[in-house]
């Protein structure tokens, strides 16, 4: 039997890491990825909240998060290869202007 | 004394932690992916200590699968290399870690102590393919419809976006140019 703070704790920090991720890289792939590790860990809280309240609407969210989650990378890599194609670089500190 | 469940959860959180921060450590975006890949498998995990038969299956086939695959192939296609710092970089690093730690900190010391830390069972609750699937038809039937429209209108702009440019007004350039 695990506590259900256990898992909080656990998602938080996973949370607390992929917001480091996003400020701390510099490539913009790696910067993406961050973002899919902070959907894990609000996943994890939801799991966890619904078995810890036995509704099980919180597994349902975590589905649409899934669904969400998939169609952001489909169009953010999607963006990432136009702004490859456009600047030849995935530097985001080299993509700070809005007209070429 | 320490339960099954317990070191099982414990042995599944200390991969997560040690796959994320290792995708902080790595500088090549190849490596940062795996080790994404390494997180997602132990949340997995971790979703069948909660019960949680269907979302587990998910979070592997979707996400370690199909979301990860994408971001490999992204990878491999533009070539990237290892970043390399910049100023920007440099100071982010300088307030970030240690606005991480505090913020992780902060976060456990207020969970632990202000929940009533009642433990959860393993399988306290079904679920199964057939019950999320129950639910998922009748009660968000239209959240489930919206979804499907918001899949299609991704499929197509990503299609937009990831296709070659063309000039407005001039016919599209042949491929083998």
């Amino acid at each position: 039997m695990v506590p259900l703070s256990y898992y909080l704790v656990l998602s938080g920090i996973l949370f607390a890491c992929g917001v480091a991720g996003f400020l701390i890289k510099r490539n913009i792939i790696t910067i993406f990825m961050s973002i899919e590790l902070m959907l894990n860990g609000v996943n994890l809280s939801f799991v966890a909240f619904a078995a810890h309240w036995k509704v099980l609407a919180g597994q349902i969210f975590v589905f649409f998060i899934l669904v969400v989650a998939a169609a952001e990378a489909a169009v953010g890599l999607a963006i990432i290869i136009a702004i490859y194609r456009t600047r030849e670089t995935l530097n985001v500190d080299q993509v700070n202007l809005l007209k070429l | 004394m320490i339960s099954v469940h317990l070191l099982l959860f414990l042995a599944f959180g200390g991969v997560a932690v040690a796959g994320a921060v290792n995708l902080l450590v790595q500088r090549h975006p190849i490596n940062s992916a795996l080790s994404l890949i390494a997180v997602m498998a132990a949340l997995a995990g971790e979703y069948l200590l909660l019960g949680a038969e269907f979302v587990a299956a998910l979070q592997v086939i979707v996400y370690a699968g199909a979301i990860m695959v994408l971001f490999v192939f992204v990878i491999m296609l533009l070539n990237a290399g290892e970043e390399e710092r910049t100023s920007g970089s440099r100071v982010a690093i300088l307030f970030g870690v240690p606005g991480m730690l505090l913020g992780s900190l902060l976060v456990a010391w207020v969970v632990l102590r202000h929940s009533g830390t009642e433990a959860v069972a393993v399988g306290a609750l079904p679920g199964s393919p057939k019950t999320i699937g129950q639910m998922l038809f009748h009660e968000f039937l239209l959240p489930f419809e919206v979804t499907s429209i918001l899949i299609l209108i991704a499929i197509m702009g990503a299609v937009v976006l990831a296709s070659k440019p063309t000039v407005a007004g001039s016919p599209p350039k042949k491929v083998n140019d």
